[in-house]
This record gives structure tokens, C-alpha cells and sequence, in this order.
């Protein structure tokens, strides 16, 4: 039997167990999720992007005839057998705008859409979802009937109308428009879950407390649904995105402000296709590919934070 | 009473089993080195608090241990078989033939959307293959008596049944093929005093009525003394006691079992209340020592210093504590 | 009188149609203003006690019957004395994590009713109740406090709760299950936390549970309720020593005893469940269960007889010979 410090003796009182907080905290905080983190970067990069591209590249090339026509991107050659020149490395389309500089301000532009159909879609299902899922009796009803109708009614069809009646529609006003249909899913996702919020132990405890209707609502249910929120918002802004895409490839859509989708179109529209012009398509496409990929990694990484049981079986 | 014991041949022994749980910041001991045996036709209790270790002991016994946890050591011999030897294939078809599990919140896990009489059948079937349906129908039907529901069971879905019915038909799956051994995890947790009693008289009825082994895991000492013959008292992954259930109870040996009979409320007597803390180590870093020292109320130095070691205090009644040490060896 | 129930009744479901379900029916209850008593509210599943505890907290509008507090019945009140109500008549519950909002740390549930019932005067003052209520059940606010509740254990957070409830010094704490989902060795620590308010601090206690020992242990007062009425009421001691109705009979008799030596008698047989439960029964709710009925009880529902002086009394035809 070997001696061993007697100062190893732990004080008898019953201390309550403690994890290691520090390092527990640091390194296994959920945020560190490739998925959401890669996601965020692709995103991040694009919004950077916007915010700076103006300052690497020069923007008077999105004008129309600011270019020579029809060039490839740099190492390639079109039909005509012309060079791509490290001028307009991502090509130049038959308008004579730089490919570069339709990327570099339509890409932002997306996820501009994206961000105001999906911000306005949320909040109206926030105050919409609350009071159904707080109120109940007829106003639930007559807010799910809204909202279930909408959802059956075709989109596209709707938007192609409205568009159709207003000649010059700007950036934001198309958001708008897209968030009418944006806002039925977030008012049942949230409905849902304030209806299953409302019973739980800790509403009842703050009831008890004397909290307000308010206070229950804003302070206890809400900050449990932002992860429900935040992925609602994710699929919200790729669902516009998409919608607005869909329009402006029909030629709807602001038509002075370079957007990707209005690139594919004019692209289709004097047959690139036909031409072999693959950049002037395909450059739009795989930005919005990206973009898309980039909402999904996020939404993934979001579905794994908030629920713990998706993440690696460990702890 | 120990001689006829000692007779009766082992049907199940646990030796050194350790099942750790993987954790960002280390491995949960959740299971530290067990031992104990089985005898044929006795019921053993696993008696602990939750967070002890007991049910993932079951799971370790059944080889049913999923990532994150996983078996570190030990030997889980069944008719003197070592269960970790075997292939997966192997221990499915010893599964509910040779050895069953009634788990924890059972009657939660009956399937919803299926009848009573399909869930038993599906147990059947898995392990006898080519029987003639007439014979399943009866030996199901057989199995319903067995447990005391009625036969219009047979063609319920769980949702009709109360709490107390449905755990007796995860009795009746545990016996469909009348296995050697049955587990049984928390069967009367929760449920209600008179059902319990019902649900309890029931495993004791069946068990006499097969002959069958048992281990009864829970946490409440008065059902314990109603319905096993031995019992194991478990601290956070080790067994600190084993002893027949009448010795435990006039003379419980380790200052645990003394704390858990203590602490059972008693509709006899008004005996003042016996306060007192939870598990308080960190439970991947258990102390030095004594599993125990931090709660125990004849702690001494030695208690942090050595692990003790299992004793035999009186015939049948095993205790792992260093009181009962040092007036043995003398110190 | 702090509390006082008169004819409470709780029905569910279509008047008289199928599914009609008697959750409460005529309960009767008186809680004196002093001294501070504990009384229990002991049945199993179904009994509806719950439903009793959701309609004395307010969550449940009763059928017929009141709720009266103070003198006032609480479905008449204004919201002023809602909240002089709520300040007054405090709850713990069984599950002892539901009740925490996942999302913030364990002092956010002291800093509502801070808050919300304007206890404190400053800024010092408001740590050092929260200090005092922790200490008064055992536990320290540098331990806790900056805690989330899944990194507590259940007695801890049990004990949290009944920290908040000594904070606000209500006059009544509806205890729902309080031990329930906690270990066995730990249910004395709460126990004790109740024993220690009632006698310290002059607060009551209405103690609903399943469990008739640790009713056994702290009640002064039982009422056994089957199925929606009272089958048993009266001293505690009085009612589990000498139970006179055959349901409490059969209830006290099949707790399980810690004596090997003692084992239960005999073995109980359980009607079917659609048998147990149903309001077409317009006798005794316990009959198709009762090992000594009589056609009388199924003719009408008992009364309550007495059995000796001391407030004790059984809903049983046995007794009224």
C-alpha cells in the first residue's frame, strides 16, 4: 500500500458536479458545424462581394456597348474565333456588357430579393402564427384558411399577372410581391409550434409568475423558435430566389437593374445556345447553383445545431 | 437457505464488465467492473439510483450497447457461453429464446399502428420460422392468460389498453418462447400503486409458473423486498453489495444500502425524514479510491486512497467497503 | 379561511352523451389561514387531481362549483386580484424540467417574479432575496445560478422551484407531484424543504401525489380521491392507519412493503379498463371494483359518513349501519 498524498482529500461537503466548463464550452460549441459554417462562408463571400466588388473591378462595364461583343471567357475561343482576353476574363455577352460585372452585381442582387421576400414573409408569419397559435377560436381559423388558400394558389401564374399589369417593377417592389406568397409557411410552422409551446411547463410557470400575454409570447415562446425561424428564413429566401429566377428567365422583372436571371433570359433570348455562348448562360446558372448550396449547407447546419440528436454521436 | 443456493447451477455470470459512454470531454464510466451470478430460478434486484448505471448494465448483459456507448471489457457468460464472442447473427437468435428484456418504458414501445396479437407474432416468428398459424393464434392466446388479460386483447390495438395492460403484454413477449433468463428494467415504474402491484404479481406468477431466472432492475427497495431473493445495490458503475434480500434488509452491510433502506417511507412508522445528497462526482472522473467517499458518512482515509475490494461479511453477503476491511484484517 | 372549495365539478366531453367524462365532482375543501397545514390530495391516475390543481391555479374553469380565495372566488376576480391571487397561491410541479425555458439560464425563473411582482427595492436587494431563498433550501446562488437547467440535476432544480415559491412568500404552494419524478434517496431532501416552510415560514401546503407514504409523511391532512370524488378524508394518520373504504383498503394494502417478511396478500384482480371508468355508473364509482359491495351502491353515490370524531369520514354504505 502505497502513500498518497493525504492533501488529495476532497472537502466532505457534497459539491454539485461540474463539467469541465472551459473546455467543454470552446470546442464543442454546436456553432462549429462544417455544414453551417461552409454555408455561411459561401454566402458571406457573395455578400462581400457586393459590398466591395466596386472596388477591385470596374462597374461602368455592366453597361450595355461598354464592351467588345461576344467575347469568351480567358482560354477559350468563341465561334468567330476570337480570344478571351484577361480584360473581360468571364467573357463579355452580346450587349456589350462584361460577364464579370453582371456576376459581381447580379449575384448580390439575388440574395437581396432573397433576404427582403424571405425578412417581410417571416414577419408577417411571426405576428400571423402568434396569433393563431396564441388566440385561437376564430382567428385561428380564419387566419389557417388564408393562409392554407394561398398556398394552393399557383405563384407563378399570379406574379406573371401582376407583373404584367406594372410596366417598371424595381428590385424591392418584386420582393414584395414574392413575399405574398412567402409568408403561409412560416405562419404554420410558427402556429405549430406556439400551439405546442403554450402547454409546456415553462408558460405554465410563467403564467404563474405573473408574466403578460406579451411577455409570454416574446419573452418565454419566441427565443425557443428562432432555430425554427432561422431555418424557415433560410428556406424562404432560396424559395424566392428561385420564384424571382423563374420570373426574370420569362423577362419579367426589373428590367435596369443586371439580376441573373434577366442574364439567362436575354442569354436564351438571342439564342446563345445556338451560338455555343455557354458563358453567357452558364456563368448565371452555376452562380445560382452556388447560392443555392450554399442556403442548403446553412439549412443543414442549422438542422444539426438545433436538434442534438442529428449531430455526431458525440456527447 | 445459501447451501441450496450454492446447488443450484449458474445460469448467468457477469465478470468485470465495464460499458463506457464516449464524450467530448471523456469517456462516462457509466459501468465500471461489475460481477455477480445468476442462479437458475432465483430473481436478482439491481437496486440503484437513476444515473447509476443499472439499465445501461442490461444493455451491456444483452450486447444491445450503441454508440456513443460501447463494451470496454468483461465477460457476460450465458450456460457458460461468452456473449461477446458471439456473431450478431448468433445473439439475435439468442435473443427472446434464451434471454429477453422487458425494457424501460416497454409500454411506450409497442408499435401504434399494430394489434396486440400481430406485435407477439413478430416475436415468435422471428425465431421459430415454420409453424402453422392455428399454432401461433393458440400459443398467443396461451400467453395472454398467462398474464391475465382477457382474450379480446388479442385483436386491441395499444392505445386501448391502460398503462398497466400494456406492460403486461411486453410481459407475455418476453415469455413467448420461454426464455432462460429475463431482464426486466424498471417494469412498475410507472404505473399506479394497485396496478403496479397487479403488473408485479404478475412477473412473479409467470416466473414460477416457467421456472425462469430473473433480474429485476429499480429503484424502489419496498417492491424490492416484495419480489427478489437477492439483491445487488449499484453507486455509479459498481456493485458495492450483494446479499439474500431478508439479510440486506436486517442488516444492510455497506453504508449505501444503509442509505437507500433509510431513505424508503414507511406507512407503519412515522419516521423522521433522512436528507440527503445526489451523485456528486464527475462521472468520468470518479475519485481515487472508494466510489462512495464523497457521500458516505463513515468515510476515512483509506476510503480515498484504495478501492476496496468485495468481501464476504456474513454467508451469502458480499460487500465491497473498507469498514468491514480493516476489523477484518485487523488494521 | 385561505382556501376554501365548495362543490367543485370538472366535466369533459358532451353532456350526458359518450365521452362524457365526471374529471371532479363535489369536492369539497377548507384551508385554515393558520396554523399553515399540509394537506394532501392523494389518487392515482384518472382520480383528478390534476384537474383540482388546474382549477385551484387557474389554468381550468370549473364546471360548477368555486374556487374561493380569501373570500373571493377566484373566476369572478379582477385582474388586479388575478395578480394578488397569483402572488398568494404559488405552484411546483411534477416535472422538474419542463418547467424551465430551455433557452435561459436557471436565475431567469427568480428574475420573472422580481420582476413581474415588483419584489425588490434596488438592485442589491434583488440578488440578495434570490441568495436568501436558495440558502433557505439548500443550495448556493454561485452554484446554480449561472446554470442551465440540463446541467442540474432533478433534485436540484426541484429544489430551485421551491426556492422560487419561499421567494414570493405566497400564503398557499400547490405542490403537483412534486417527488414524483425524483430519486427515492433524494424525494426526503424536497420533503424536508416543504416541512421546514410550513413550520418556519407559516406557509401551506396542498400536496397532490400518488404516493400515499411520503403522504404518509408530511400530510396533515388527506383527502383520497377515485375517479373524481372523495373516497376517503380526514388526519392523515387516521385515514392510512384505520382506512375504512374499501378502495383505500386496497390502496394502503398494496404499497409495497420494505420487509421481505411482509409480503402482499392474497392477489388483486382488475376489471377490464373499459369496465373501470364510466359515468353511466350513477352509484358508487368503485363499484365494479369492490370486494364488498352491495346493490345499494349502485343505486346512488355515497355520502360521506363519519367514522370517529376526529374529521374523519368515508364515502361508503358499510358505514352507514
Amino acid at each position: 500500500m502505497s502513500e498518497i498524498d493525504a492533501s488529495l482529500s476532497p472537502s466532505l461537503e457534497p459539491v454539485p458536479s461540474t463539467p469541465k466548463m472551459g473546455r467543454l464550452n470552446r470546442w464543442d460549441t454546436p456553432w462549429l458545424n462544417w455544414k453551417f459554417l461552409s454555408g455561411m462562408s459561401i454566402i458571406g463571400l457573395i455578400v462581400l462581394i457586393g459590398v466591395f466588388g466596386r472596388l477591385f473591378w470596374n462597374m461602368d462595364l455592366v453597361y450595355v456597348a461598354s464592351s467588345p461583343l461576344n467575347l469568351p471567357p480567358v482560354g477559350f475561343e468563341n465561334r468567330r474565333g476570337q480570344q478571351g482576353t484577361w480584360e473581360h476574363p468571364l467573357g463579355t455577352e452580346n450587349r456589350g456588357c462584361d460577364m464579370l460585372a453582371l456576376m459581381v452585381i447580379g449575384a448580390p442582387n439575388s440574395l437581396y430579393v432573397g433576404a427582403v421576400a424571405a425578412s417581410l414573409g417571416i414577419s408577417i408569419g411571426v405576428i400571423l402564427g402568434f396569433m393563431a397559435g396564441f388566440i385561437g377560436n376564430w382567428v385561428d381559423d380564419l387566419i389557417r384558411l388564408i393562409s392554407d388558400t394561398t398556398m394552393t394558389i399557383p405563384s407563378l401564374l399570379v406574379l406573371i399577372i401582376i407583373q404584367a399589369l406594372i410596366p417598371q417593377v424595381s428590385l424591392t417592389l418584386m420582393a414584395f410581391l414574392l413575399a405574398l406568397f412567402a409568408w403561409p409557411s412560416p405562419t404554420r410552422l410558427i402556429r405549430a409550434q406556439v400551439l405546442s409551446m403554450r402547454e409546456s411547463g415553462y408558460v405554465q410557470m410563467a403564467r404563474l409568475s405573473g408574466a403578460s400575454v406579451f411577455r409570454l409570447m416574446f419573452g418565454e415562446i419566441m427565443p425557443n423558435l428562432l432555430p425554427y425561424l432561422a431555418a424557415s428564413f433560410i428556406g424562404s429566401a432560396a424559395g424566392s430566389i428561385l420564384a424571382a429566377v423563374g420570373l426574370e428567365g420569362l423577362g419579367l422583372g426589373p428590367q435596369r437593374v443586371p439580376t441573373l436571371g434577366r442574364t439567362i433570359y436575354l442569354a436564351l433570348e438571342s439564342s446563345a445556345l445556338l451560338r455555343n455562348m455557354w458563358w453567357w448562360w452558364g456563368l448565371p446558372t452555376l452562380v445560382l447553383a452556388i447560392i443555392f448550396i450554399g442556403l442548403l449547407l446553412i439549412n443543414l447546419g442549422l438542422d444539426e445545431i438545433a436538434n442534438p440528436r442529428l449531430r455526431r454521436a458525440s456527447g | 437457505m445459501l447451501s441450496d443456493q450454492n446447488q443450484k447451477p449458474i445460469v448467468l455470470e457477469v465478470e468485470g464488465l465495464r460499458v463506457y459512454y464516449e464524450t467530448p470531454a471523456g469517456d462516462v464510466l457509466a459501468v465500471n467492473g461489475i460481477d455477480f451470478q445468476l442462479y437458475q430460478g432465483e430473481t436478482l434486484g439491481l437496486v440503484g439510483e437513476s444515473g447509476c448505471g443499472k439499465s445501461t448494465a442490461a444493455m451491456g448483459v444483452l450486447q444491445l450497447v450503441v454508440p456513443p456507448g460501447r463494451i470496454v471489457s468483461g465477460q457476460v457468460l450465458l450456460d457458460g457461453q461468452n456473449l461477446l464472442d458471439l456473431s450478431a447473427r448468433e445473439l439475435r437468435k439468442l435473443r427472446w429464446a434464451k434471454l429477453s428484456l422487458i425494457p424501460q418504458g416497454a409500454m411506450n414501445s409497442l408499435n401504434p399502428t399494430m394489434k396486440i396479437n400481430r406485435q407477439i407474432q413478430d416475436v415468435i416468428d422471428a425465431h421459430l420460422g415454420a409453424t402453422s398459424k392455428q399454432e401461433i393464434r393458440d400459443r398467443i392466446l396461451e400467453l395472454l392468460q398467462m398474464v391475465g388479460l382477457p382474450e379480446r386483447v388479442y385483436h386491441m390495438y395499444p392505445h386501448q389498453l391502460s398503462g398497466g395492460m400494456k406492460q403486461r403484454v411486453c410481459i407475455a413477449m418476453a415469455i413467448a418462447l420461454s426464455p432462460q433468463v429475463i431482464i426486466a428494467d424498471e417494469s412498475t415504474s410507472a404505473l399506479d400503486v394497485v396496478v403496479q402491484r397487479v403488473v408485479a404479481q404478475t412477473l412473479l406468477r409467470v416466473k414460477e409458473a416457467l421456472g425462469v431466472s430473473m433480474i429485476m432492475i429499480g429503484h424502489d427497495m419496498g417492491l424490492m423486498a416484495q419480489m427478489v431473493d437477492r439483491i445487488a445495490v449499484m453507486y455509479a458503475g459498481k456493485i458495492v453489495e450483494i446479499a439474500f434480500v431478508k439479510e440486506i434488509f436486517d442488516h444492510p452491510a455497506h453504508p449505501y444500502s444503509q442509505l437507500l433502506i433509510e431513505s424508503v417511507p414507511s406507512l407503519k412508522e412515522h419516521k423522521p425524514l433522512k436528507v440527503t445528497e445526489g451523485i456528486t462526482h464527475d462521472p468520468r472522473h470518479p475519485p481515487p479510491g472508494c466510489i462512495f467517499q464523497l457521500r458516505c458518512p463513515l468515510v476515512m482515509d483509506q476510503c480515498r486512497q484504495q478501492e476496496p475490494v468485495a468481501q464476504e461479511v456474513r454467508p451469502g453477503q458480499w460487500v465491497a467497503c473498507h469498514v468491514y476491511q480493516s476489523s477484518e484484517a485487523g488494521q | 379561511m385561505l382556501l376554501e372549495i365548495c362543490n367543485a365539478t370538472k366535466i369533459y366531453g358532451p353532456r350526458g352523451g359518450e365521452g362524457e367524462v365526471i374529471a371532479l365532482q363535489d369536492f369539497n375543501l377548507q384551508i385554515r389561514k393558520s396554523p399553515a397545514s399540509i394537506t394532501a390530495i392523494a389518487g392515482e391516475s384518472g382520480s383528478g387531481k390534476t384537474t383540482l390543481a388546474n382549477a385551484i391555479l387557474g389554468f381550468t374553469r370549473l364546471t360548477s362549483g368555486e374556487v374561493i380565495y380569501d373570500g373571493q372566488d377566484i373566476s369572478r376576480a379582477t385582474r388586479a386580484q388575478i395578480k394578488d391571487y397569483r402572488r398568494n397561491v404559488q405552484a411546483v410541479f411534477q416535472d422538474p424540467f419542463g418547467v424551465y425555458n430551455p433557452f435561459y439560464r436557471v436565475q431567469h425563473v427568480f428574475n420573472q417574479v422580481i420582476r413581474n411582482f415588483g419584489l425588490n427595492r434596488n438592485r442589491a436587494e434583488w440578488q440578495q432575496m434570490i441568495e436568501e431563498a436558495l440558502n433557505a433550501v439548500g443550495l448556493r446562488g454561485q452554484d446554480v445560478l449561472r446554470k442551465y437547467p440540463h446541467q442540474l440535476s432533478g433534485g436540484q432544480r426541484q429544489r430551485i422551484m421551491m426556492a422560487r415559491a419561499y421567494m414570493i412568500e405566497p400564503r398557499l404552494i400547490v405542490a403537483d407531484e412534486p417527488v414524483s419524478m425524483v430519486d427515492a434517496s433524494l424525494r426526503a431532501s424536497i420533503l424536508d424543504v416543504m416541512l421546514r416552510l410550513k413550520e418556519e415560514n407559516g406557509i401551506s401546503f396542498l400536496y397532490i401525489t400518488h404516493d400515499l407514504s411520503t403522504a404518509y409523511q408530511v400530510g396533515d391532512q388527506i383527502h383520497v380521491l377515485y375517479q373524481g370524488s372523495v373516497a376517503e378524508r380526514g388526519p392523515t394518520f387516521s385515514v392510512i392507519d384505520q382506512p375504512r373504504h374499501p378502495y383505500v383498503q386496497l390502496l394502503v394494502d398494496s404499497v409495497p412493503v420494505p420487509d421481505p417478511d411482509v409480503k402482499w396478500e392474497g392477489e388483486v384482480v382488475l376489471p377490464a379498463e373499459e369496465e373501470m371508468r364510466s359515468s353511466a355508473i350513477s352509484g358508487c364509482r368503485f363499484y365494479p371494483r369492490c370486494p364488498q359491495r352491495l346493490d345499494q351502491c349502485l343505486q346512488q353515490q355515497p355520502p360521506l359518513y363519519q367514522v370517529d370524531d376526529a374529521d374523519h369520514q368515508a364515502a361508503c354504505y358499510l358505514l352507514s349501519t
